[in-house]
């Protein structure tokens, strides 16, 4: 009996193993994943809201530490904490809240950044290959708590005053999040 | 005699391990380094020869059958002669450490000894995985940034300040001194002379991370005239372009992700994450000294990066083949 139990552990761990995703490294991303998004600028009334067709939401980027960590790195080189700082915001929105303009999901953030936003946001159409782009949307979506603690990063090296990315509280979204509708 | 023909032997034999070699110093300081090593190869290899010798006379002398038994016999003079030859072994030891001790810190002092009153000035920074290196100076414009290819006038002391932007790293030239750690946030500096012309290469001797082992540079020592000019060209902007091909090879690089990272002074190209590439052209190699500067290399590394380099931070950058073709030829015009 007691073995019994202890080989269904045994078993249902390396299962859990298998299924980790969190330490997988995509050192050289697949073509498809390397080119930048140029397609022409859709333009709607309400963006975000309603996602625009485009890429199929990748999921390995928000399973993996390394993706994140890679999106927290570029989050800072390629300035965005120029206007939305450590996720406090500044000339930009907080990210690090719960509140969404242009919605919360992957593909609602993957728009934002590629297309840009009015008052004030560039696009970085042609400019930030597309897996940088889902690495760069896991990390913004990390700041407020939405990923599992086990892939959002920990430590940073400026100085912060609010708690790792990893031990942030989960914000549930409001405004326009983006979320599918809960059916009534 | 014999050691003399020994130890010329040796250096021929270090003649062949490669272009990292601290026992072929170009310059004072690492020539005290070899000098060091070479003392302390000798005493311990005396002491080596020592050992081998005492315990092949002591195998010859003291043959007895495992049959006999040993008879047990006091011994007294033996005993003397025992603590007298341990005492002076231990003896001559210490006295011999102590002796490495004073021309380790002899050469020590030779090698930090340097010193001018207006020498050339280079910031290292160390990155994932390439040197980033800066002449300062305090008008802005006349500071000249560059990548793994370091130069330095031949037969003048140059001060090397450093720092790293990620991780440590360690600067490494081994004919050139010894190593230094790039600590990120901690300024520090060192001096160097080279003064033998001819070009060095180095590495990074501290784990840094997945391209560690290719994470290379090398130091060209040249006359003061070669480096006054090399120094006046690195200063100027960009060429600008002069054919169509050119122009179009320009266009690529500001409309790509390339301006994400890279810097082409002269032009709307200014981010710092990756090397300043105003003067790529007139660079030997690329990719950290890892690839020769050359059109198909620098185009595979441009389109797939993270095949010679896994880890690497450049993204690759799929581009058609004509573009592909006028950016490679327009970075090959930035001499």
């Amino acid at each position: 009996m007691l073995s019994e139990a202890l080989f269904a552990l045994f078993l249902t761990a390396t299962l859990m193993l298998a299924g980790c995703k969190r330490e997988e490294r995509q050192l050289r991303p697949s073509p498809q994943a390397s080119q930048v998004i140029n397609e022409a600028q859709v333009s709607g009334l309400n963006p975000g809201a309603n996602p625009l067709p485009g890429p199929p939401t990748p999921t390995i980027y928000e399973e993996s530490a390394y993706a994140v960590s890679e999106g927290k790195r570029l989050f800072n080189q390629y300035n965005c904490s120029g206007c939305h700082a450590h996720g406090g915001g500044g000339i930009g929105p907080p990210l690090m809240d719960n509140y969404w303009i242009y919605g919360s999901q992957p593909e609602n953030i993957f728009a934002t950044i590629v297309q840009g936003r009015p008052n004030g946001m560039p696009s970085f159409r042609n400019r930030i290959p597309e897996f940088q782009v889902w690495e760069i949307v896991a990390y913004v979506r990390s700041l407020s708590g939405l990923l599992p603690s086990d892939v959002a990063p920990s430590r940073s090296d400026e100085l912060h005053v609010k708690p790792p990315e990893q031990s942030m509280p989960k914000q549930t979204p409001v405004g326009i999040t983006g979320a599918p509708e809960p059916s009534k | 005699m014999t050691l003399a023909r020994l130890h010329s032997g040796l250096a021929l034999l270090a003649q062949f391990t490669g272009e990292h070699n601290s026992l072929h110093p170009a310059g004072p300081q690492a020539s005290g380094i070899e000098w060091l090593y070479w003392v302390v190869f000798w005493i311990t290899f005396a002491a080596f020869v020592l050992v081998v010798a005492g315990f092949t006379r002591a195998a010859v002398r003291n043959r007895s059958s495992t049959s006999e038994m040993l008879p047990l016999v006091r011994d007294l003079e033996g005993d003397r002669r025992a603590s007298w030859a341990v005492g002076t072994a231990v003896f001559i030891t210490v006295l011999t450490l102590f002796a490495v001790l004073f021309m380790s810190i002899i050469t020590g002092k030779k090698v930090e000894g340097l010193t001018s009153k207006n020498p050339v000035t280079i910031q290292i920074t160390g990155h994932q995985w390439w040197w980033e290196a800066v002449y300062p100076n305090t008008q802005a414009d006349q500071t000249i940034t560059t990548a793994n290819e370091i130069h330095v006038p031949v037969g003048k002391p140059v001060v090397i300040l450093t720092n790293s932007a990620d991780v440590i790293h360690s600067f490494w030239a081994p004919s050139v001194h010894g190593k230094r750690d790039l600590l990120p946030g901690y300024s520090s500096a060192f001096w160097i002379q080279i003064d033998k012309p001819g070009t060095y290469a180095g590495r990074c001797a501290e784990f840094c991370g997945l391209q560690h082992a290719h994470m290379g540079f090398s130091i060209v020592a040249e006359d003061q005239d070669t480096f006054q000019r090399w120094e006046a060209q690195q200063l100027k902007p960009a060429v600008e372009p002069n054919s169509s091909e050119t122009v179009r090879g320009r266009q690529v690089f500001l409309t790509h992700a390339c301006v994400m990272c890279h810097t082409i002074r002269g032009t709307d190209a200014g981010s710092r994450m990756g090397p300043d590439l105003t003067h790529v052209g007139s660079r030997r190699m690329i990719a950290a000294e890892t690839l020769p500067n050359t059109p198909g290399a620098l185009a595979a590394w441009i389109i797939d990066p993270q095949r010679s380099k896994p880890g690497n931070k450049m993204a690759p950058n799929l581009l058609n083949p004509g573009d592909l073709g006028a950016l490679v030829t327009y970075l090959g015009t930035l001499q």
